[in-house]
This record gives C-alpha cells, sequence and structure tokens, in this order.
C-alpha cells in the first residue's frame, strides 16, 4: 500500500479497496518504525492524522469529497499549522505552536488530505544537505551516510521512504527540487506567485515558493492542483486561474520543442549525471520533440546573484524572531539589548546567522549600491536570458543538481562548496519560472545506487506543460517507480 | 551677526482609514492594549502585508490637493531596525519612490503677506506600536494597537524661516487634511504631529547650516517654542566658538527646551530596500480622476470666494476657512440671513467662537445652530434690536437653547424705534442734567457719549441707536 502513488491511492481508497484509517495506521506504523532512522520528521501528528482520516472515510463512505480524500501526507515544517508546533528545524521556535494554517495548508486540508506530521528541513530552509537544522541531519533513504539534498530534506526522506505518498515543499534555490534529484522523486517548483506564501515562515520573500514532493508527476499535478491559486492574503500571489492540471498530463510530446541549457553542461557536472541527462534528451527526442541548444549567458552568475538577494530579504525576515513576542527568549536578560543579542545568538544557528549577516552587510549604506542593486541587475539579465530562450523553445532541460547525494559532512566545512550545489537550480527562482525535477536514472557509488534528476524550466505558468511533459517521459521510463533498498 | 533661520517640518497625519495600512484590524484610538492587534501587526511568522486601498486613495486626495506629482508607480521599503515596539524588525514606508512628489501650498502671515511652501513629498507608512514604561516596574509593556496604523508623512522644503512661518505652514497642513476628511487632526490623540528640522545660517549665505531634527511635536505651540529654543541655542552655541552638530532632539515641554537624542554617529543604518511582500503600488488614471471627481472645495478656493463672492478681507476668509466645518456654518448663517455677510461673518468670529472657546466645543456641537444665528442676526438687519441687545440675547440663546424672537419677546427686549418715545426719553435725561447739558453746549463735545449712555440706561439699551445719535445731536445742539 505504501509504495502506491497518490493516484494510486485515490482510486484504492474511492473503490473502497482500503479505508482512510487503514492507510493513514499503515503509514503511522511505517514512520514508527523507519522515520527515526533517516530523522525526517520533526513532529508525527498521529491523533490528527486518525481524527483526519476518520472524517475522510465518513466522507468516502457517503460517496463524497475529492480526489484527495483521505490521502495522507505530510508538511514541510515551514508551512504554519494551526494548534501544532512549527519550528523551521530552529531553537528559535522550538516551542512555537502556530496559530493558524498556511493557505497551502489549509487548502490540502480542505481537498481532504491526512496530516501525518510535519518534516525536518534546513533551519529556516538554509542549505542543501538538509545539515543545519536544530532537530539534526535528515538521512538518504538510498544511502543514510549520505544526505538527502535540501532544504526539504525531510519531506524528500519521507516521501522517498515511502513513510509518505507525498509532501510539501518550499523553494527559495532548488529546495525542492535538488533533493527530489537526489532522493528519486518528482519536485515541482511553481512559477513565483501560483502558490500563496501566506503561512509560509519567510526566507527570501522574493524566491520563496511552496511547490510538492511525490513519487510521479501526475500526482504532483493532482497536489500542485489543491494547491495553487490567488490568495488575497499574498500581495504576490498571482489572480489567474488554475488549470486542470491531471487533464492536461496527456498533451503529448510531438512537437515539444526542448532547449538544452548549454551553461548547465560545464566542468562542474559530474560526467555520470551529464551522461543520464543526455540519455533522458534523447529519449523526448525520440518521442518526437526537437532539441536544441540554448545559451543562457548570465546564467552562471546565478549562484552569486542569489547569494546577495536572498540573504538580504533574510536578513530583514528574520528580525521579528527578537525574544519578545514568540520563539526562543534567553533566561533572564538584563537588558533589552542582551535580551536580543542573547535571544537571537542562542536561538539561530550558524548558518541562518552567516546569512544574516551577510545580508546586513550587502544592504549596509554604501555597500548597497555595489551588492544589492548590482544582484538586482544581473537578475534582471538571467530573467532576459530565459525570456530570449522561450522565445525559441517551449522549455529548457539540464541536470538539477551536479552530483548525486554526497556525504553527510562532506561540504559542511565549507559554504561555498555547499552553495554550488543549487548552481542550476537557482536560475529558476531569480527569475520566478516553474521548474521541475523528475528521476532519469542512477550512477553507482561504492556499491549503492544513487539517484539522478531532470530538471525542466518553463516559461512563467507553465505547470502544465512541466507536469505534462514529465509525466509522458515517466511512461516511457519506469526510475520514478524505484523504491529504496529497505524500504519497499 | 544677523542670522537666517531654516526649517523644514515633516508632519505625520494619520490617515483615517477604519481599519490598518496593512492588515484589517481597526484603527480606533483608546482600546484596550492589544486588542486591536492581529497576527499581522503582531508581526507572527508566516503573515503577509495587504495594502488597504483606501490609505492609497488618502495619499492622492492630499497629492491632488497640494498640487503635487501623483507617482504612478511607488514603492514600498523596509526600514529595519530593532525596537520592542516594531513587532517585524521593520517598517514599511516609502522611501525612494514616494506615492507623492512635488506639491506646495501657499500661506498667509500674519503681516498680511503670503508664501509659496513647497512640499517636497508626501508618502505611506505604518506607525509602530507603543512602548510603556510606567506600571511595569523596571519592565517594559508593549502596545500594538497601533502598530501598523496608516500615516502620510508630510516632508516641506526648507523654505520656512521662523517659527511663526513653520505654525503657519503646519496649521495649514492641519486645516487641509481635515478638509479631505483624510485625518482627523487630533493632536492630543497623535493623528497628527510633526519633526522640525532647524537650522541656522548669516544673513545672506547661500550654504544651508547644520542641522539638528526635532522630533515629535504634537502642538503648535510646541513647534513654536521648540524652534524659538532651537534656533536661539544654535546662534549662541555658533557666535560662542562652538559648532552645531548633526543630530535628533527632543522637545521637553516641562522645561521648554530640546536635548540630544542620539547624533549622526549614533544614527542606525535602516538597510532600506524595496519590500519584497508588496508589489510596487502601481496608480492608474482611472483613479486619479476619480479621487479627483470627490474633492471638495479646498480652503483657499472657498477663502477665494468668500472675498469675491461676500466681500470678506482676506484675514476673515483665512479664518473662517480655517475648517471645513466653521465655513460651513459660516455660510448657513449667511444663507438664512440672505445676505449680510459681514454681519455674519463678525458674529461667527466674534460671540460664537468666543462661546464656543469658552466652553471647549467644537462648531459641529454649537449649542446655538447656524439658522438660529441667522435668526437673531435678521433681527438686528431690521432693526428690531440692536448689536449690544444682540449680545444679550445670544448669551441667553446659548444658555437657554430657545430662538432669538422667543427671548426677545419674552424678555421685552425689542428696539424702541418711536421717534417720540425716544425724544421724551432725551428730554428728560437733558432734565436731570443740567450741568452736563451746559458744559456741553460750552463746547465740551465729550459730553454726548455721556447722553448716549444715560438715554441708553432710561430705555434700558432698547433705543435705535442710530436714531438716538441722530435725536440727541438735535436736541442737544438747541
Amino acid at each position: 500500500m505504501h509504495s502506491l502513488t497518490v493516484a494510486e491511492l485515490a482510486a484504492g481508497l474511492r473503490a473502497r479497496r482500503f479505508s482512510s484509517l487503514e492507510l493513514t495506521l499503515h503509514l503511522l506504523g511505517r514512520i514508527e518504525r523507519l522515520a527515526p532512522q533517516l530523522n525526517a520528521f520533526i513532529t508525527v501528528t498521529a491523533d490528527r492524522a486518525l481524527d483526519d482520516a476518520r472524517r475522510a472515510d465518513e466522507r468516502l463512505a457517503k460517496g463524497e469529497g475529492g480526489p484527495l480524500t483521505g490521502v495522507p501526507i505530510a508538511h514541510k515544517d515551514i508551512f504554519c499549522t494551526d494548534g501544532i508546533r512549527t519550528t523551521c528545524a530552529s531553537r528559535m521556535l522550538s516551542n512555537f505552536v502556530a496559530p493558524y494554517d498556511a493557505t497551502v495548508v489549509e487548502r490540502w486540508r480542505a481537498a481532504g488530505t491526512v496530516l501525518l506530521g510535519k518534516t525536518n528541513m534546513d533551519e529556516f530552509a538554509m542549505g542543501s544537505s538538509n545539515e543545519t537544522s536544530h532537530y539534526g541531519p535528515v538521512r538518504n533513504p538510498w544511502d543514510p551516510a549520505r544526505v538527502p539534498g535540501g532544504s526539504s530534506g525531510g519531506s524528500a526522506a519521507a516521501v522517498a521512504a515511502c513513510l509518505a505518498p507525498a509532501a510539501s515543499g518550499t523553494d527559495t534555490g532548488g529546495s525542492i527540487r535538488q533533493p527530489a534529484a537526489l532522493t528519486n522523486l518528482t519536485g515541482i517548483k511553481p512559477t513565483y506567485g501560483r502558490v500563496s506564501r501566506y503561512g509560509m515562515i519567510a526566507f527570501a520573500s522574493s524566491l520563496d515558493q511552496g511547490g510538492v514532493l511525490t513519487r510521479s508527476a501526475e500526482d504532483a499535478a493532482l497536489l500542485l492542483g489543491a494547491m495553487a491559486g490567488f490568495d488575497p492574503r499574498d500581495s504576490t500571489s498571482v489572480d489567474a486561474p488554475v488549470p486542470d492540471y491531471v487533464a492536461e498530463l496527456a498533451t503529448p510530446l510531438a512537437g515539444l520543442r526542448v532547449g538544452v541549457i548549454r551553461e548547465f553542461f560545464d566542468k562542474g557536472l559530474e560526467p555520470g549525471v551529464g551522461k543520464l541527462v543526455h540519455e533522458a534528451i534523447e529519449a523526448l527526442r525520440a518521442s518526437g520533440a526537437t532539441v536544441r541548444e540554448v545559451s543562457l549567458p548570465a546564467l552562471p552568475l546565478s549562484v552569486p546573484t542569489y547569494y546577495v538577494v536572498a540573504p538580504a530579504e533574510c536578513s530583514s525576515n528574520l528580525s521579528r524572531f527578537d525574544g519578545v513576542r514568540f520563539g526562543h527568549r534567553c533566561e533572564s536578560p538584563r537588558d533589552l539589548k542582551d535580551l536580543y543579542e542573547r535571544s537571537r545568538g542562542e536561538g539561530f544557528g550558524d548558518e541562518v546567522k552567516r546569512r544574516i549577516m551577510t545580508g546586513t552587510y550587502v544592504l549596509s549604506a554604501g555597500y548597497y549600491d555595489a551588492y544589492y542593486l548590482k544582484a538586482q541587475k544581473v537578475r534582471q539579465l538571467i530573467a532576459a536570458d530565459f525570456a530570449r530562450a522561450f522565445g525559441e523553445v517551449d522549455v529548457v532541460i539540464g541536470p538539477t543538481a551536479p552530483t548525486p547525494a554526497f556525504g553527510l559532512g562532506a561540504k559542511t566545512s565549507d559554504p561555498i562548496t555547499m552553495y554550488l550545489n543549487d548552481i542550476y537550480t537557482i536560475g529558476a527562482n531569480l527569475a520566478g519560472l516553474p521548474a521541475i525535477s523528475i528521476p532519469c536514472g542512477f550512477v553507482s557509488e561504492a556499491g549503492r545506487d544513487l539517484p539522478v534528476g531532470l530538471q525542466l524550466v518553463g516559461p512563467h505558468f507553465s505547470e502544465s506543460r512541466l507536469l505534462s511533459v514529465s509525466h509522458q517521459y515517466q511512461q516511457l521510463t519506469d526510475w520514478h517507480r524505484r523504491v529504496p533498498p529497505g524500504f519497499e | 551677526m544677523e542670522w537666517e533661520t531654516v526649517i523644514g517640518l515633516e508632519i505625520h497625519a494619520q490617515l483615517a482609514t477604519r481599519s490598518k495600512i496593512f492588515s484589517g484590524s481597526a484603527t480606533a484610538y483608546g482600546a484596550a492594549p492589544n486588542t486591536q492587534a492581529n497576527l499581522v501587526d503582531l508581526g507572527y511568522p508566516g503573515v503577509l502585508p495587504v495594502l488597504n486601498g483606501e490609505a492609497v486613495k488618502m495619499a492622492v486626495r492630499f497629492g491632488l490637493a497640494t498640487g503635487a506629482k501623483i507617482a504612478r508607480r511607488s514603492v514600498f521599503a523596509r526600514k529595519n531596525y530593532f525596537y520592542p515596539d516594531l513587532p517585524k524588525g521593520y517598517q514599511i514606508s516609502q522611501y525612494e519612490r514616494p506615492v507623492v512628489e512635488d506639491g506646495s501650498l501657499e500661506i498667509l502671515l500674519e503681516d498680511g503677506t503670503r508664501k509659496i511652501v513647497g512640499i517636497t513629498r508626501a508618502h505611506l507608512e505604518e506607525d509602530a506600536g507603543k512602548s510603556l514604561h510606567e506600571d511595569f516596574h523596571g519592565l517594559s509593556g508593549i502596545d500594538l494597537n497601533r502598530a501598523g496604523t496608516p500615516l502620510l508623512e508630510i516632508v516641506s522644503e526648507p523654505d520656512l524661516r521662523s517659527a511663526k512661518e513653520a505654525v503657519a505652514y503646519m496649521k495649514k497642513i492641519h486645516t487641509l487634511v481635515r478638509y479631505l476628511e483624510i485625518c482627523d487632526g487630533n493632536m492630543q490623540e497623535g493623528s497628527f504631529r510633526c519633526d522640525a528640522n532647524v537650522s541656522v545660517r548669516p544673513k545672506g549665505q547661500e550654504e544651508l547650516g547644520t542641522r539638528a531634527e526635532i522630533k515629535n511635536l504634537n502642538s503648535f505651540r510646541f513647534v513654536e517654542r521648540a524652534i524659538n529654543y532651537e534656533v536661539e541655542r544654535q546662534i549662541e552655541l555658533i557666535e560662542g566658538g562652538g559648532k552645531v552638530v548633526q543630530e535628533t532632539r527632543l522637545y521637553d515641554p516641562d522645561r521648554g527646551e530640546t536635548r540630544s537624542m542620539r547624533s549622526k554617529e549614533e544614527a542606525n543604518d535602516y538597510r532600506y530596500f524595496p519590500d519584497p511582500d508588496l508589489l510596487p503600488l502601481a496608480i492608474g488614471e482611472e483613479l486619479i480622476e476619480a479621487v479627483r471627481a470627490t474633492l471638495p472645495e479646498l480652503p483657499d478656493e472657498k477663502a477665494a470666494r468668500f472675498g469675491r463672492d461676500h466681500g470678506l478681507s482676506a484675514y476673515d476668509a483665512g479664518v473662517l476657512t480655517s475648517s471645513r466645518e466653521l465655513a460651513g456654518y459660516y455660510e448657513s448663517v449667511v444663507k438664512g440671513l440672505g445676505g449680510q455677510a459681514k454681519l455674519a461673518a463678525n458674529w461667527v468670529m466674534g460671540e460664537l467662537s468666543g462661546a464656543l472657546n469658552k466652553d471647549g466645543l467644537d462648531v459641529t456641537a454649537s449649542r446655538v445652530s447656524a439658522a438660529a444665528l441667522a435668526g437673531l442676526l435678521a433681527r438686528i438687519a431690521d432693526d428690531t434690536i440692536s448689536g449690544k441687545i444682540a449680545k444679550e440675547v445670544f448669551e441667553a440663546m446659548w444658555s437657554e437653547g430657545r430662538s432669538a424672537n422667543e427671548i426677545i419677546e419674552a424678555k421685552g427686549l425689542k428696539q424702541i424705534t418711536d421717534t417720540s418715545a425716544i425724544e421724551r426719553a432725551i428730554d428728560e435725561v437733558m432734565a436731570k442734567n443740567p450741568q452736563q447739558l451746559t458744559d456741553y453746549r460750552a463746547g465740551k463735545d465729550k459730553l454726548f457719549g455721556f447722553f448716549v449712555g444715560q438715554v441708553m440706561k432710561a430705555t434700558q439699551g432698547k433705543a435705535n441707536p442710530a436714531q438716538l445719535n441722530e435725536l440727541l445731536k438735535r436736541k442737544l445742539g438747541g
């Protein structure tokens, strides 16, 4: 039951082959047994899950509900959940019980899903390996000595290990796609503004976007459809109708114009990864897509640009964590300054502090023009590069990450090496474009099969196309159906 | 050396929206602490600001009323600093691209001259909460009811040359925002307050002197006193061989002085940058024209009309248009009276304003309605009573609430216009005062007033003054 996709589970629930309660109990059992070794969850909401499941079964018995009624899910612990602890994997919020539901939580709940728990992540979503969590690192189900990617590493590990059929994630510089690639999942980051950010604890507001990690493109279509859409509580959410992503999955590959991003096949790309990506592109060509190379010359500047913009926004966004109204407060502060310094000093981890300091620096008087303003200009150039490419092709394609999953601790001592892991994913965030990562094969390292991700980026609001291309590719291949050994 | 004072004002006008600028909480004043602060105002994790369109319309109203440019695209920025009553750790304001730019306002000075004062910009921003330091025994309480209240910060050019000019400008803005119904102007509640940038320079020097910014002045009197104190302080400092340092100062109304709050070096680096949670504010022609269509007659237009159509002096017109309500009252009196604008103006500025002030009432709460006052003035106009008797009638109207006619009737105050009755009274007075009569006729003209007073006394003030004058002159002349 646990290795079924959401679409298959939904069919099973409707046909009453199993109840939501049975399914939920089964998954809670797996979580209890298997989650600790992966450290995938921060909070398991068993009681809430059972309540949700019973309610879903009542509706299903009456023939009510939608396609997601009774389907268990997990939320990244960055989404506020009413009455449930929401930590953002930070000591700062280790005692924070959100008094409201994020829009994403509200919508999935309204769709009838069952909340299994809140997944581990990099602290405040800052990290590419899920090693910055206050609750400890998450391990990759494909090799527990390796990282699952980050920052949505807990969601990725939980779904990859079949502890949950789907989980939400957020993607600021690759935080959905990179872990999806490293754990053999389908992970979509929608167009900026497609999914409401209300209730999603902000890291970098102009880049953050909610999305989903699943085991198939079809599942991503189902869950994104239930998550997306205009929200008057988020001024940056876009008031445009949400297409029927599932109905459009059938769009054939024939006639698809694919642009292979020249800059992504650079010297940093591991040859084994590049080979699999090329094979995937060949498969698309064989199914009727036309393939050409496109060049996005400003794209190599995306990492430095990102590491100005994102810290700048984060330095301001995280100012509200001051020990005054909620979150961690230091013991017996002497005065106001002491309250601020110790509460924040104790509450935040090193990576968060590093980014707050970087961001504070780039916004400072005398440096603003040289860093923040310059970065915003480069951001425009990167967006213009993509726009030019989309004048010629429907989607651009390349690897999601330069390497498969790396070992725990392998990159923690050098932030720059860690940052370079997002070199292929950051561009889509800077340009606000939708992007998806799908499994495209495995490389073998030290006797372990490690998944590799293929990334597709499309024009604004082309989620339908990204999902249909991915779905069609998944009709040709079965990489996405493979489950890590020990979690079958 | 002769010194010139240079002043620029930053006025904070709290916009009269029902809800806050970025949240749905109410803005009403005086609620129990933290009862008008929702998750957005509290800066909770995950919440986002949503701009209140009413606040934008109000800013546009102000811009149109001051002939300013309305930015078709303006940007909200974050002003970052830590303070417990600033929940997010930043204030959302407008920095590089304000919604209103390049306006101006004409002020009328006491000596009758007019002066144009430039308005550099007006921008939208949110207010912070309040820190309460009493009652908490070494701790501070935070009340976030005010956090997120919409403000329009109106920044003048450094065009003002004295404390008096600064006050005249501030009063004019105060009048304007109330006309526009975008601010209640309540200074006690902090709805209208200002910071003053003050510097001095040797007369004739082009270059501006170093300025000090005096924070949070919440009365016209404090503005005047604080500026005068500060100007003197700066001149004394320079003449004593010292230098003015750029700093923020605080006015202490109890001691009547300003004192240093923080120097430029200690000033925060606010790290302004565009707020990524809010899209740039786009304002289209349609909105501007819709707002323009709802603009009331502005104080200057009204004053000009009062001068043109009513023959009022610039000063009178200025006083009567100082509030929309007062002007409305005055116009109702004129209408009820069917003309006689000067009479109406004198009464509204004189007796009525005096009575309102004495009882601390606003004109909208006047005990004598405009129609009732017109009824009284009509009796002066038709010679039923004299102006002097009218004041007595007015007092009775104010305290008893009855109409002028009722009071005149009940108290028998009707003016005597019967020539023979007045003549009789004159004769009696002349008979009783032979010595004064002799003196008057011998050339002591001043005694004319004595006879007027005596006759008035004899008639309980009811003799028609014009008739009395004429008859008395004739009779005294022999």
